[in-house]
């Protein structure tokens, strides 16, 4: 029974999204309906997938598409860490999602690829090897394309021609490597530690050649620099889109992709062996300091937050590719981490805009007055993201610099101090402007947003706090990490 | 034997039949297409259990008689055309099925004028996969050029009845150059079955002959240089015709191409060359034209040259060796894809414009009509034609671009790979505009009704889509051959 249970996760929400398009315009009704149940089932097939995994179960399905290439779905505990992310999320971003659309255009299209795009993370957190990863990688860049050109401004069909060039070209390359790979390896199963087996002896440049072309694939989509230009683009969709997909889904796609990559295809030891390990760091290292540097330009509030992710998703780079056991937990853990807490900035900012029309950090003036509860969750959103402790995002800092003691690179400990301040520096001012300066005379009330706007963003702030305060519990997103991570430092 | 040349009768007697009754000429149509598609499946379900047959036609054995030979290609080439056919009937069905039920005068004429042309065309194709010899081949492509020219001409306007004008020279003059070719082919062995090709091959006199006979193939596939009839033809006809042309009339050509490649051996390095050259250039120059098309069918007809373009290159890098490696499968599975996928487009398209009274692509995004089904078919058969997974078309780049890696040919794959990119940035023209909303939707725009080329459309384009994951039917078919 449970064996079905990754086909069962994926269906609900690819097979909601086929049904979603076909309910007409005004049934909004029936469309919440169907949203919901498929988020919720979701969440609890995922709860159940994760229970059967701990108790040593391993999920595993195969499907021949043609010789030599398999459909293959398989739930390990790497897939449990980016599932369980894309459940809670996909839920609490749908309720925020309905409320933010009420009476908007083109709602069934909207939710209908809504859902394809969460059936393809799950596809990719599932999927067992390359070629399964790179259909469900491929179809993401399709779902997302409507939801970037959403709104139909010019400016957005712009934003969506930029993002498709990068994210196709970024799947031909991926296509290429994964071609690549399977003509010298055969079948690339997803297994711990590689599975190269004595290729890096013979075949060690064409092994360099797939490894650029591959992270260059997924690079795109986890923003690395120079592969990043799309993001702070593509920022004219709606707030629920930019919240879950653009801080969430697809950069973690792309991160989770260069973590299958270099454990589960190459394995850690070929990685640092062919010399690949330390010019993925230093692009990690230069993205953080690059992303951060760009956000303190930004005034308009949605791309300084996008520059502010391109900077952050690298620090799950930087930790893959220390080569250290501690640092490779706070990279695993910030997939998460960074998840919640930019996913409440990006809820609460499109609050702001919602209820205020506040779009600049310019026109921050007295919000906390104004919007207290969104206000504050964006406040620990970006208390987290500095690195405070006890919130989720000081852990990942902590984990990220020992490790980087650990490995011999005390570097790092100077790069996560430098990328700390600048965090502070971009979002300190739009805090104090929030909470000590006057709102602009003449801001009424504005518009009453009602529970489904404001609940989702105090509730993910919740989950920061959680996170940090009950690191110790053996299913916190750090307890689970130090679990994957045990495995492929055995 | 029987049901080998009953594929090519039913349709052949079925055409005289509906000819001869315009008013039932639907019934004998959609009768036909259905029975010769069944027939088709119960071949190819005898295939995979028997393997590959060869039938002498009265008794006649090579080289003197008429010889149909099934093997996998050839029976998914059947299969192709059958489903293909079964769609473009259902769409068909819009001009009435019944005596009586035409609702104008023009529908009445259009059907009766359909009918026995695709019937006809459906008999040649049959003829054409089915022949061992170069004659038989030559035979099916004369009722085949034929009937391309009437369906081309059947919309009736100035522009269709110019194009079909065009394309009869054109078929004329291919025509031409595959009776030389095989004039000559019989004058150096005195043979023109398609086994006998390797011998051609060894001799320059009979390189010179397949050459002929190559270049005459190229003309009726449309492959650059000599694509100059095609786009006007294919973008003048009605959908339904446009659709029959693209999707099934030009891969009678590739198709023989394929199989004189495959059956030449060693001898015919050059001749591969040439076309994997050709094909590349009208990826190229398919690509360039669709990107400066003004008009939705214009851009469809350049980016069928475009893909005929990759496939003549699939099949052009594929080399000697049907045993050794399975490239050419690429070829086929993409022959497939595209069939399936272009047939989509073009009814998606006709019925675009059916909606919008045009087809100029910068008029897409009108204010007043939303986008309706037909937009949503064009969206997934692009994604077919770009090659991107689960399609078809993505399983036999992948075939492609792994036999060519293992070779170590990065010039061909970077060619490949710059098609991809070019065929996702001139769909992506009018994919973007099938997306438009906020400021480009009037309040009280309506959604175009649903029709039964909507749903011709749609179901051809998912088939494309889902065929991917399907692949391992038509690779397991294409393993079964004669030797």
């Amino acid at each position: 029974m449970s064996q079905f249970l990754p086909i069962a996760i994926l269906m609900t929400s690819l097979g909601a999204a086929p049904i979603i398009l076909m309910i007409p315009e005004n049934a909004s009704r029936l469309r919440t309906t169907v949203n919901l149940t498929a988020a919720t089932l979701k969440l609890m097939l995922v709860v159940w997938l994760t229970i059967v995994v701990v108790q040593g179960g391993s999920p595993d399905l195969r499907f021949t598409v043609a010789p030599g290439l398999d459909l293959h779905l398989k739930a390990d505990a790497l897939s449990i860490l980016f599932l369980a992310l894309s459940a809670i999320l996909w839920l609490i971003t749908t309720i925020y999602a309905i409320g933010y659309l009420e009476n908007g255009a083109d709602r069934g299209r909207f939710f209908g690829f809504f859902s394809l795009c969460v059936a393809s993370t799950v596809g990719i957190a599932m999927a067992g090897n390359l070629f399964t990863f790179l259909i469900f990688f491929e179809l993401l860049t399709l779902a997302t394309y409507p939801l970037v050109v959403h709104r139909g401004t010019a400016e957005a069909h712009r934003a969506g021609k930029i993002y498709l060039a990068y994210t196709l070209g970024g799947g031909l390359a991926l296509t290429v490597g994964t071609i690549w790979l399977y003509a010298l390896a055969g079948d690339v199963t997803f297994t711990p530690q590689g599975v190269l087996g004595d290729l890096p002896q013979t075949e060690s440049i064409a092994l360099i050649a797939i490894f650029v072309l591959l992270i260059a694939g997924v690079g795109v989509k986890a923003a690395l620099v120079p592969l990043h230009g799309w993001l702070p683009l593509s920022m004219v969709a709606p707030a629920p889109v930019s919240a879950l997909l653009h801080a969430v889904a697809v950069v973690k796609a792309g991160a989770f992709g260069i973590m299958r990559i270099v454990y589960d295809v190459y394995g850690i030891e070929n990685v640092q062996e062919l010399g690949l390990a330390t010019p993925l760091a230093l692009l990690a290292a230069l993205t953080i300091i690059w992303g951060s540097v760009c956000a303190l330009t930004q005034d308009d509030l949605k791309k300084r937050l996008a520059y502010s992710t391109v900077s952050q998703v690298s620090y799950i780079t930087l930790g893959i590719a220390l080569v250290s056991p501690l640092a490779a937990i706070g990279g695993l853990t910030h997939l998460i981490h960074q998840g919640i807490m930019k996913i409440t900035l990006f809820l609460a900012a499109g609050n702001f805009a919602e209820g205020h029309k506040v779009k600049t950090v310019s026109a921050m003036n007295g919000m906390g007055r104004l919007m207290p509860i969104s206000m504050m969750a964006f406040t620990i959103g970006a208390l987290g993201m500095i690195g405070v402790p006890p919130l989720a995002g000081f852990l990942s800092k902590w984990y990220l610099g020992a490790g980087g003691l650990e490995a011999g690179q005390p570097a790092v400990i100077a790069l996560l101090a430098g990328s700390s301040l600048l965090n502070a520096a971009y979002f300190l001012p739009i805090l104090y402007r929030a909470w000590f300066l006057e709102p602009p005379t003449g801001a009424t009330a504005g518009r009453n947003l009602g529970w489904m706007l404001v609940l989702p963003p105090a509730v993910t702030a919740a989950l920061i706090v959680a996170a940090g305060l009950f690191a110790n519990a053996p299913f916190s997103p750090l307890g689970w990490t130090r679990f994957i991570v045990s495995l492929e430092y055995l | 034997m029987s049901d080998i040349s009953l594929l090519v009768l039913l349709p052949l007697l079925a055409a005289l039949g509906a000819a001869a009754m315009p008013r039932h000429s639907a019934i004998w149509g959609l009768a036909a297409t259905v029975l010769t598609a069944i027939l088709a499946m119960w071949l190819a379900l005898e295939l995979l259990q028997d393997g590959a047959r060869e039938v002498a036609i009265g008794g006649w054995a090579a080289p003197l008689g008429i010889v149909l030979v099934a093997d996998g290609l050839a029976v998914l080439m059947l299969l192709m055309t059958s489903g293909v056919g079964i769609a473009m009937a259902i769409q068909a069905t819009s001009w009435g099925v019944w005596p009586s039920s035409c609702t104008s005068k023009k529908a009445a004429a259009l059907r009766s004028g359909f009918w026995p042309l695709w019937l006809a065309t459906l008999g040649a194709l049959n003829v054409l996969f089915l022949s061992g010899d170069l004659f038989n081949i030559y035979v099916a492509f004369e009722i085949l050029g034929l009937t391309a020219v009437g369906l081309t001409a059947l919309s009736g306007t100035p522009n269709a009845l110019r194009a079909a004008f065009d394309y009869l020279s054109a078929g004329l003059a291919g025509s031409l150059l595959l009776l030389l070719g095989i004039a000559l082919a019989y004058g150096v062995i005195g043979r023109v079955d398609l086994a006998a090709v390797p011998m051609l091959a060894e001799t320059v006199a009979g390189r010179m002959a397949l050459s002929l006979f190559v270049a005459g193939l190229a003309v009726k596939a449309a492959l650059f240089p000599l694509h100059f009839w095609m786009p006007a033809a294919h973008s003048s006809a009605a959908p339904v015709a446009s659709a029959l042309l693209s999707a099934l009339v030009v891969k009678g050509a590739l198709y023989v191409i394929l199989r004189i490649s495959i059956e030449g051996g060693a001898g015919m390095e050059t001749l591969r060359f040439a076309l994997a050259g050709m094909g590349a250039a009208a990826m190229l120059w398919g690509a360039w034209g669709a990107l400066r098309a003004s008009r939705l069918k214009l851009l469809v007809a350049q980016s069928t040259v475009a893909q005929i373009g990759l496939i003549a290159m699939a099949i052009g890098v594929s080399g000697d060796g049907l045993m050794q490696n399975g490239l050419w499968h690429a070829a086929a599975l993409l022959m497939l894809s595209h069939a399936l996928a272009k047939a989509a487009m073009f009814v998606a398209v006709g019925r675009i414009a059916e909606e919008l009274g045009h087809d100029r692509i910068s008029g897409l995004n009108r204010k007043e009509l939303r986008p309706g089904a037909a937009e949503f078919a064009f969206a997934i058969a692009s994604v077919s034609l770009i090659g991107l997974p689960p399609t078809a078309g993505f399983i036999g780049k992948w075939i492609l671009i792994e036999g060519l890696i293992v070779q170590n040919a990065w010039i061909w794959v970077a060619l490949i790979l710059i098609g991809t990119a070019l065929s996702a940035a001139y769909l992506s023209r009018v994919v973007s505009r099938c997306l438009r909303g906020g400021p480009h939707i009037a309040k009280g725009a309506h959604h175009p009704p649903w029709r039964a080329g909507d749903v011709v459309a749609l179901g051809l384009a998912t088939s494309a889509l889902l065929l991917g994951l399907a692949s391992a039917f038509p690779l397991t078919l294409l393993e079964i051959t004669v030797k």
